[in-house]
Parts: structure tokens; C-alpha cells; sequence
């Protein structure tokens, strides 16, 4: 891999994936190691931005900083000069000026990542823009299928619930188009979104159609805030159709399938407790490869200020 | 840019490499009277060969409990570049915990000496050894480190222009250690 950035998906080749997961697999050996770090990135200094609430993420990412020896940085809004009325640039060129090599952002506008990426030297990896794309939880599910399943190609894949407001639903669907899986989508109209159609998928809106013979149904998190803008008539209706509960997993689905989530989970709702910690669920492996990912990620686009000169 | 390898002389064939890893495993004997259990290292790619070959026969000349490993220091390197792609990254796997365990470090050849000391930091971060020695096919003058082996099969001496070439059945297809000479075209 070759390239200063990692945007989106939507820009890699299949070849790039291939790459970023066959070296996590190797990142992922660091982390079964009695001394779980490895000093591949010393002197590299990385600094976090987020301008969004994240805990899984956030954490992800500096856990991979510290597992390969980078110093890291983090700037999170709420405690950032960013309530003083900084602007975005403003704030990242004084981070460069730090002598910053690679920035991890996270903000609420689409294309926030592809706007700093342009204007700095550092690189910039996106951790997710509005309801654009989130290629590093997309490429941590892809190796947590990967390892699973052995493969990708010929993978029939379900993706449940609000697909309109989610940058991991639209990542994920880039990613297994070009890795050659069978997308399927469902939810309620009102959430899938037009552009549907730009993408190889399958829509349903009927979430007992979509069950039968998957080998992988992924929830998303419903935005509670979603049934503010009338996209939900309630709760209890979204639950009622489309919920995945214990009795609709074991009525319909193939027994050999396997539920993924990108958390944050909201029990009860877009899924059953009884499901999310069944041996079907592979949630928490989800996280394991998020590391992995994020190491291998850091590493390929690394670029320490030595010669060339090696022996 | 064309880079061409022009093989100039063998230094070894078959015959000389099985002996010198036959040496080489008698010599670890020799220092170890007392030995019970020992882990071997080799370093990917050929390294890890060599290794296997030695287990193998001091495994047939001891009652050693002989232990096989392999080590990818690509994470290790002081020299990822600036620019351009990266190198791939092998697997690394220990058999055991190497703590208070003597380790074998197997290489096909020393040159700089800086592949050995990223090994040394890898082995560290596995566990504490209670000895580490290393045994290399070709120990090449050139050390930019104060790193020796203890043991090896041969010693050379190269010009500039010069590189050595540790060919093993396994992966080339044959037995050797050639000398070869680099040339640049710049066409």
C-alpha cells in the first residue's frame, strides 16, 4: 500500500484490503504475546482528534498506538479549544505544528478527514465522518469474517436497520462488494436510504424474508434520536418488526449463522439480549480485530524521517 | 533502473553446507555438556530452514528436548523506510517460554549485525533466556554493530559490488553459497 491516507474504502482496491488484513493477522500475534508491544513505530507520534463521542474507537486506536511504541496524543471537543470557536484547520495545523505524523479523526461532517487530508502534510486516517464512512471498523469486521468464515467471496451478508444514518453500514457495503460477498439490506423504508441502488444489494424490508440461509446477520444500533425526526413512529414498532430475538434467530435463520454488531448495543431493541451473548455472536471478537486492524493501518502508513540506507 | 545479479564463484555446495551444519550442532554438544532442553530460532526467510536442519540432528545425536521456532523481525527493523511499500510481515512463533532457557539463533548470514540485534529485542519481548547464542551459514565482515556468532560455516570477506547468496533446497532449489556481483543499469 502505497498512499498517504486512509479515508474510506471507497478509495481501496481489493488488493489494498487484502494487504491492510494479511498484516493485521501478523499485528494480531503481537497481541497474544506475553510483552504485548512491539517498537515498530517509535518516534512516530500520533494524535487522536475526536469531535464526536466514542469510546470503543478512541480506545481502539490508542491501544494500537501503545502496542507498536508510537506516542500519542488525544483531543477530544468536549475539552478542546474547539467550544472556544477554533476551526477545524486551525486546530489541526496547530497539532501538526506539534510535529504530528499521523492524525486519527473523528467528526460530525462528512468529508472532514478528506478536507485535512488535502491541506496537511501528516497523514490522516478517518475514524468516521457523519453518515459518510468508517473504513477502519469496516476492515476490522471484514477480518473478524475473514477469520471466521476463511474467506469473503460468495458470503451471503445481512445488514439490519437504520442504513440511511450509518457510515458503518455504507463502509461495510463497499467493502464486501469489492471483496465479492452477497449484500443484502434490511430495514424500515423510511432508513434505507435512495442511493441504494449504487451498491450490489438486495433490499428487503421484511426482516423474517432477509433471515433464512445468511451466513452473517449484522445488526446496527437504532439512533434513538432518529424517531425525533418522524424516520420511526416508535420504539415499540421498530422492536416488533424489526428486533432479532432468540425465537425469530432460532425460527428462521440458518443455525450456522453468526451476528455481528458494532456496538454501542442497545439491548432489547435492534437485538435480544439472549442473542447478542449467544454462541452465534461474534461481537466481541468484532473488537479483538479493531486493534489488529487499526496496528496494521498504523503501521502501513507510517512513514519514519530516516535514509533509505539499510543493509 | 535494472538490477542484475552476475553469479561470480561458489564458496559451498551441498556436501559443505551438511557438513558444516553437522560442525556447528557438535560444537553446541561440545559447550553444552549438561543440556537438557534448548529452544531454536531461526530467522525468516532461510534461517528458519537452517534451524530445522540443526534440531534435526541434534535431535539424532542427543536426548535433548528440542524445541523449533521462527522469527519474523520485520516489526523490528531500524530501517522501515521513508516512502514506498512495505515489507511483508512473516509469522513468528515460539514452541515454549524461553524463560531460563538457552535459545539458538539461527541465521543464513551476518553481515551488519542489525537483523540479529532486532532479533535479540524480539526475543526479549518473548521472555527472559538464559543464554542466547547465535550460529549463521556465512559470517560476512562488514559489522556496523559489536554482535559476533558463536558459531558458523563460513567466513568472507566481500568487495564492493559483492553480495552473498545462501541458496537452500527448500526454497531455491538447491544447496549453495554463491557469490554474486551487483550490477546497476541505469537505462
Amino acid at each position: 500500500m502505497n498512499r498517504k491516507d486512509l479515508l474510506g474504502i471507497e478509495d481501496l482496491s481489493k488488493e489494498e484490503i487484502e494487504e491492510i488484513l494479511k498484516v493485521a493477522k501478523s499485528m494480531e500475534e503481537i497481541l497474544e504475546r506475553p510483552i504485548k508491544i512491539a517498537p515498530t513505530l517509535r518516534g512516530i507520534t500520533v494524535a487522536n482528534l475526536f469531535f464526536e463521542p466514542s469510546t470503543r474507537t478512541l480506545n481502539s486506536f490508542t491501544l494500537a498506538e501503545k502496542r507498536l511504541s508510537a506516542d500519542s496524543i488525544n483531543l477530544v471537543s468536549s475539552s478542546s479549544s474547539v467550544l472556544k470557536g477554533e476551526t477545524l484547520l486551525d486546530t489541526a495545523k496547530n497539532i501538526q505544528a506539534m510535529e504530528v505524523d499521523i492524525i486519527v479523526i473523528r467528526h460530525s461532517i462528512p468529508g472532514a478527514p478528506h478536507f485535512l487530508a488535502e491541506r496537511l502534510d501528516a497523514s490522516v486516517i478517518n475514524a468516521g465522518d457523519g453518515a459518510h464512512e468508517h473504513p477502519t471498523q469496516a476492515l476490522s469486521d471484514l477480518m473478524t469474517i475473514r477469520k471466521k468464515f476463511s474467506k469473503i467471496k460468495d458470503l451471503k451478508v445481512a445488514i439490519v436497520g437504520d442504513i440511511e444514518h450509518s457510515r458503518v453500514a455504507r463502509s461495510l457495503i463497499i467493502g464486501l462488494n469489492k471483496m465479492g460477498a452477497k449484500v443484502f439490506v434490511c430495514g424500515p423504508p423510511t432508513l434505507i436510504p435512495k442511493w441504494m441502488d449504487i451498491f450490489d444489494v438486495t433490499i428487503k424490508y421484511n426482516l423474517e424474508e432477509i433471515l433464512p440461509d445468511k451466513d452473517i446477520l449484522y445488526i446496527l444500533r437504532v439512533q434513538k434520536e432518529r424517531q425525533e425526526e418522524s424516520l420511526l413512529p416508535s420504539m415499540r414498532e421498530y422492536i416488533k418488526y424489526y428486533s432479532l430475538t432468540y425465537e425469530r434467530l432460532r425460527k428462521f435463520a440458518s443455525s450456522k449463522v453468526i451476528i455481528m454488531h458494532p456496538g454501542p448495543i442497545n439491548r432489547g431493541i435492534e437485538i435480544e439480549s439472549r442473542v447478542a451473548d449467544s454462541e452465534y455472536s461474534l461481537i466481541l471478537d468484532q473488537v479483538i480485530s479493531g486493534v489488529a486492524v487499526r496496528m496494521s493501518i498504523l503501521y502501513l502508513l507510517s512513514r519514519k524521517k530516516i535514509d533509505e540506507n539499510s543493509n | 533502473m535494472n538490477v542484475k545479479f552476475i553469479e561470480k564463484r561458489t564458496m559451498m555446495g551441498e556436501e559443505e553446507m551438511h557438513w558444516a551444519l553437522r560442525r556447528i550442532s557438535h560444537q553446541v554438544i561440545e559447550d553444552n555438556p549438561r543440556l537438557k532442553k534448548i529452544c531454536i530460532i531461526g530467522i525468516r526467510k532461510r534461517g528458519d530452514i537452517l534451524a530445522k536442519r540443526i534440531a534435526e540432528i541434534l535431535s539424532e545425536l542427543t536426548s535433548w528436548d528440542v524445541n523449533i521456532g521462527v522469527l519474523d523481525i520485520t516489526l523490528y527493523r531500524d530501517d522501515l523506510t521513508t516512502y514506498g511499500p512495505k515489507p511483508l510481515i512473516g509469522p513468528t512463533y515460539f514452541p515454549c517460554p524461553i524463560d531460563e532457557l538457552p535459545v539458538l539463533l539461527v541465521d543464513d548470514v551476518i553481515h551488519t549485525g542489525r537483523t540479529i540485534r532486532a532479533a535479540l529485542d524480539e526475543i526479549m519481548d518473548y521472555g527472559r533466556p538464559s543464554a542466547v547464542k547465535l550460529a549463521v551459514m556465512v559470517n560476512r565482515s562488514g559489522r556496523e554493530l559489536p554482535i559476533m556468532p558463536d558459531y558458523f560455516g563460513t567466513s568472507i570477506d566481500l568487495t564492493e559490488g559483492e553480495e552473498v547468496r545462501v541458496n537452500i533446497l527448500e526454497t531455491d532449489g538447491q544447496d549453495s553459497v554463491k557469490i554474486v556481483e551487483v550490477k546497476i543499469d541505469n537505462e
